[in-house]
C-alpha cells in the first residue's frame, strides 16, 4: 500500500518534472502553487554553530503569518517550511531536495550561509528552481549567465567596497591605500571590490596590502608593516576579533589615517567597545537598514510598525537586533515580487519577477535606498549610506551612495 | 585445536534447522533476501528517498567502522567525524585537482583512512577508556578548523566537486546509479568486516577487549592488533567519508562538525555495538530520527532526539541488533531442543 503510494507520488513527480522542462504546462502552475496556496521552503540554521542567525527564519515565518491573516497574496496562502540543517552544508542538500521533491515547494527563499547554498547551488540551478534572496553576502551569487536560478538580497562585499572606493575618488583624492583583508574569498571580495571601484586608478593609489588568516593570534604585525607604507588611508575588511585589534593597533602606534571599516565588523557590542570606544573616533563604515537602536527612527510610523509586528508575534526579544530588520525587509521583498507574480505562478514568472524589480523602496531600509534588478543583475541593493563613529555610536552622513558611483 | 573442537559443536547444533533446511541455510537464504530486498528497492522509490538510503548506507559503513573499534576491541572513539573528513577531503581533492573518477578515489581514501588511523592508533595505546575517548575528541573538534586553515582544501569554501555520473549507456538515473555504486561497496565492507571479525583477528580482538592482560599472556600482540583495530576502523570510516563526498558533491568544514562524531556513536550504541547489523539499523538512526524529531516538533527536535535515544537505551539496552541476538538464541535453543536426542549424544562424545 504505501510503496504503492509512493510509487503512485514519485512517478507524478517525474510527470509533472517531464511536464514542465517540455514546457507542455502551459497552465498558469508550477510545483506547490495552486488556487489557495504558494508553497516555498528554505532551511536555516535553528541549531547548531551560527544559531543565532535563526532569528531570521523566525522573522520570514511570522510575516508570513501576518500576511495570510490579512488574505494571503492574491488569495493564496503562504506555506512556508523551514527545516533545520544546523548550518551543516549535507544536511542542507539533504533537506532542500526533500522540499523540493517531496513537498514540492515552488522555490527555496531566503537559505542561510554560504557553505549551505553553495552545496545547493548546482542542484537548484541543474533542476531549475529559483533560489530567491540567499542570506549571504559574497559576490559569487550574483552571476546570472551561469546560476539564472540564484538571486542575492545584501548589499554584497563588493558593492559595499566599490561604495568606499566612489567615497575615496571624490573627496581623497590623493588617498595612499593600505588593505587590511581576510585570506579567504570574503576578504577577497572586498580587495576586489576596491580595486573595481577604483578602476584604473587602483594600481596608482592602493599602496599595500596584508591578509591575515583567521587561526592567525592578532594582526599586529600587518597594521605595522601597512603603517610603514605611508598609507593615509585604511581599509579594514575583518572579522568583529581582527577588527577590533586592527582599530586598537592603529590608534596604539600613532597612524592617523581616514579609516573605512567593513560592515562585516562594525557592530559597536563586539568590536567598537572591545576595541576602546575613544579609538575608534571618526572610522568610517556603511550601512543600508534603520537600526532599531538608532533614536532617530524611533518615532517614525515605519518604526512602530516593524515594532509592532515584533512585539505581536513574539520577537519582543530581538527589538534591538539589527539582523532582524534585515530579514523584515528581505521578507517584504518576497512578498512584493510574489504580488507582482500575480495568478502565473510558475518558476521561470517567479524568476523573472524577482528579476525585475525597479526602484523598489522599503520601510526600513534607509531613505533612498531603492532594490533594482534586471536580467543580468542579481544584486538588488546596491546602494548603502556611510557613517562616522562619533565615540559611541554610528551617525550616517552624506547621501546615500551607489556602488555604480552615479 | 579449541577453535576446531567449538566449530565442530556448533556445526553438529546447527543440523537441528527448522522445516528441513539447516540453521545455516536459513541464514544465507536471508541474507540473500535482504539483498535482493536492497537491489530491488530503488525502483519503488522516489529519487528523493533513493537518496536518503545512499546516505543511509553510507552511515552504515562509518559505523560499522566504529563498531570494530569500540565494538569488537573495546577502544571508544569520539573523533570518527574527523576520519570521515579525512576521507571526504581526499575524494574530494583528488577529484577537483588531479581529475581522478570518482570510483578511483576509493582506495586512496581508504589508504589515507588506515595510514591516519595507524599513526593515531600509535599514541592511542597508552589510553585507556575515557583518556582515549578524550584523545579523539581532540581529533574531531580539531578538524573543521583545520580544515578552514590550509587553501588546498578550499579553505572556508569548500570544494565543489563533478557530478558523479553513471556509465554511459547505462540506462539509469544519477540517483540510482549511486545507490547501487554505495550498496555494493556496504556490501563488500560487510564482507571484509565479517571475515576479519569472524577469523584470527578478530578473535585477538575480542580477547583483548575481554581482557587484555589475559591476551598477552595467551600470546596476542596487543599493541598490534589495537593499532590494527585503529588503522581498520578508520579504513572503513574514511571510505564512508568519500562516498558522502561524491554522493553530496560538496565538502566544506561545516559538514564535520562534532555533532558529527558524536551521531556516529549514537548509531553505533542504537543498533548494537559489537554487531555487524547493527551499523545498518545505525545508519537508519543517524539519517532519519534527526528528520522525525524536527517533524513532531519544530521548537524542540533535539528534546526529542534525546527522548528517542533514552527510549531505545532502555528498551534494548544493548543496541537493537544486541538484543534482538539473545532472542534469537533462544528461539534457536527451543527448535534445537525439539529435534533429535540423537544429537545431543553425538555431541557429548565429539567434544571429548
Amino acid at each position: 500500500m504505501t510503496v504503492k503510494q509512493t510509487l503512485r507520488g514519485g512517478l507524478s513527480a517525474v510527470g509533472l518534472m517531464l511536464a514542465c522542462g517540455l514546457a507542455y504546462a502551459a497552465g498558469q502552475y508550477g510545483p506547490g502553487a495552486s488556487d489557495t496556496e504558494i508553497k516555498i521552503g528554505n532551511t536555516m540554521p535553528y541549531s547548531g554553530p551560527a544559531s543565532s542567525y535563526g532569528v531570521l527564519g523566525k522573522v520570514d515565518a511570522a510575516y508570513f503569518g501576518m500576511i495570510n491573516q490579512q488574505g494571503g497574496i492574491n488569495g493564496r496562502k503562504i506555506t512556508l517550511i523551514s527545516r533545520d540543517d544546523s548550518y551543516s552544508p549535507p544536511k542542507t542538500v539533504e533537506l532542500v531536495r526533500q522540499m523540493v521533491e517531496q513537498d514540492n515547494v515552488l522555490f527555496m527563499y531566503h537559505t542561510l550561509g554560504t557553505p549551505p547554498n553553495m552545496a545547493i547551488h548546482g542542484y537548484l540551478n541543474d533542476n531549475k528552481v529559483p533560489q530567491l534572496f540567499v542570506a549571504t553576502g559574497a559576490d559569487q551569487w550574483n552571476d546570472p549567465k551561469h546560476f539564472p536560478w540564484t538571486m542575492m538580497w545584501l548589499p554584497s562585499y563588493g558593492t559595499e567596497s566599490r561604495i568606499y572606493a566612489n567615497y575615496i575618488l571624490k573627496n581623497l583624492p590623493d588617498a595612499k591605500i593600505a588593505v587590511l583583508y581576510q585570506n579567504d574569498d570574503y576578504g577577497k571580495d572586498y580587495l576586489n571590490g576596491l580595486r573595481a571601484g577604483l578602476g584604473d586608478k587602483a594600481a596608482k593609489m592602493i599602496v599595500a596590502t596584508q591578509s591575515y588568516e583567521t587561526t592567525d593570534p592578532t594582526v599586529d604585525s600587518q597594521i605595522v608593516a601597512l603603517q610603514a607604507s605611508g598609507a593615509n588611508v585604511l581599509l579594514t575588511a575583518a572579522i568583529p576579533k581582527f577588527a577590533a585589534q586592527a582599530i586598537r593597533k592603529v590608534y596604539d602606534i600613532g597612524w592617523k589615517p581616514t579609516h573605512f571599516l567593513n560592515s562585516v565588523g562594525n557592530s559597536v557590542g563586539t568590536v567598537m567597545k572591545p576595541a576602546g570606544l575613544e579609538k575608534g573616533v571618526g572610522i568610517i563604515s556603511a550601512n543600508f537598514v534603520k537600526d532599531p537602536t538608532d533614536a532617530q527612527w524611533q518615532n517614525t510610523p515605519e518604526y512602530k510598525e516593524w515594532l509592532d509586528f515584533m512585539q505581536k508575534h513574539g520577537l519582543s526579544a530581538n527589538v534591538t537586533d539589527a539582523q532582524t530588520v534585515v530579514g523584515y525587509s528581505n521578507v517584504q521583498t518576497m512578498v512584493s515580487v510574489l504580488k507582482a507574480a500575480g495568478n502565473n505562478l510558475t518558476r521561470e514568472n517567479i524568476m523573472k519577477q524577482a528579476a525585475s524589480l525597479h526602484n523598489l523602496t522599503l520601510p526600513m531600509l534607509l531613505p533612498g535606498i531603492t532594490l533594482n534588478t534586471s536580467a543580468d543583475d542579481f544584486s538588488p541593493i546596491k546602494q548603502m549610506q556611510l557613517q562616522k563613529f562619533d565615540g559611541t555610536t554610528w551617525k550616517l552622513f552624506g547621501d546615500v551612495v551607489s556602488a555604480s558611483g552615479s | 585445536m579449541n577453535d576446531s573442537a567449538a566449530a565442530i559443536a556448533t556445526e553438529k547444533l546447527a543440523i537441528g534447522g527448522i522445516a528441513g533446511l539447516r540453521v545455516d541455510t536459513w541464514r544465507r537464504l536471508g541474507i540473500a533476501a535482504l539483498i535482493v530486498l536492497a537491489a530491488a528497492l530503488p525502483f519503488g522509490l522516489s529519487n528523493y528517498h533513493v537518496f536518503e538510503l545512499t546516505l543511509v548506507m553510507i552511515y552504515a559503513i562509518a559505523v560499522l567502522g566504529l563498531n570494530i573499534l569500540t565494538g569488537y576491541n573495546g577502544q571508544i572513539s569520539l573523533g570518527h567525524g574527523g576520519f570521515f573528513a579525512a576521507g571526504a577531503y581526499a575524494a574530494a581533492i583528488l577529484m577537483h585537482r588531479y581529475g581522478v573518477p570518482y570510483w578511483a578515489t576509493l582506495p586512496a581514501a581508504a589508504f589515507v583512512g588506515f595510514a591516519l588511523g595507524v599513526l593515531f592508533g600509535l599514541p592511542a595505546l597508552r589510553f585507556e577508556g575515557p583518556y582515549l575517548a578524550l584523545v579523539t575528541l581532540a581529533m574531531a573538534v580539531a578538524t573543521p578548523q583545520t580544515l578552514k586553515y590550509f587553501s588546498w582544501t578550499g579553505g572556508q569554501q569548500g570544494i565543489h566537486l563533478a557530478k558523479a555520473m553513471p556509465p554511459p549507456g547505462l540506462p539509469i538515473d544519477r540517483d540510482r546509479w549511486l545507490y547501487f555504486f554505495v550498496l555494493v561497496v556496504l556490501l563488500i565492507a560487510i564482507r571484509v568486516a565479517a571475515n576479519m571479525l569472524n577469523g584470527r583477528t578478530g578473535r585477538a580482538w575480542m580477547a583483548i577487549r575481554d581482557h587484555s592482560i589475559a591476551a598477552a599472556a595467551m600470546g596476542i600482540h596487543t599493541a598490534r592488533y589495537k593499532t590494527l583495530a585503529f588503522g581498520t576502523s578508520t579504513l572503513f570510516t574514511a571510505v564512508a567519508g568519500a562516498l558522502s563526498a561524491i554522493v553530496v558533491g560538496f565538502v566544506a568544514p561545516e559538514s564535520f562538525s562534532l555533532f558529527l562524531s558524536l551521531s556516529f556513536l549514537v548509531g553505533s550504541a542504537v543498533g548494537g555495538i559489537a554487531t555487524i547489523g547493527g551499523a545498518i539499523l545505525g545508519g537508519f538512526f543517524i539519517e532519519f530520527v534527526p528528520n522525525f524529531a524536527n517533524d513532531i516538533s519544530d521548537a524542540a527536535p533535539w528534546a526529542i532526539y534525546g527522548l528517542a535515544m533514552l527510549l531505545f537505551m532502555y528498551a534494548m539496552p544493548r543496541g537493537v541488533v544486541g538484543s534482538v541476538g539473545p532472542l534469537v538464541a533462544w528461539l534457536r535453543a527451543r527448535t534445537r531442543r525439539s529435534a533429535a536426542g540423537e544429537q545431543v549424544l553425538s555431541n557429548s562424545t565429539s567434544a571429548k
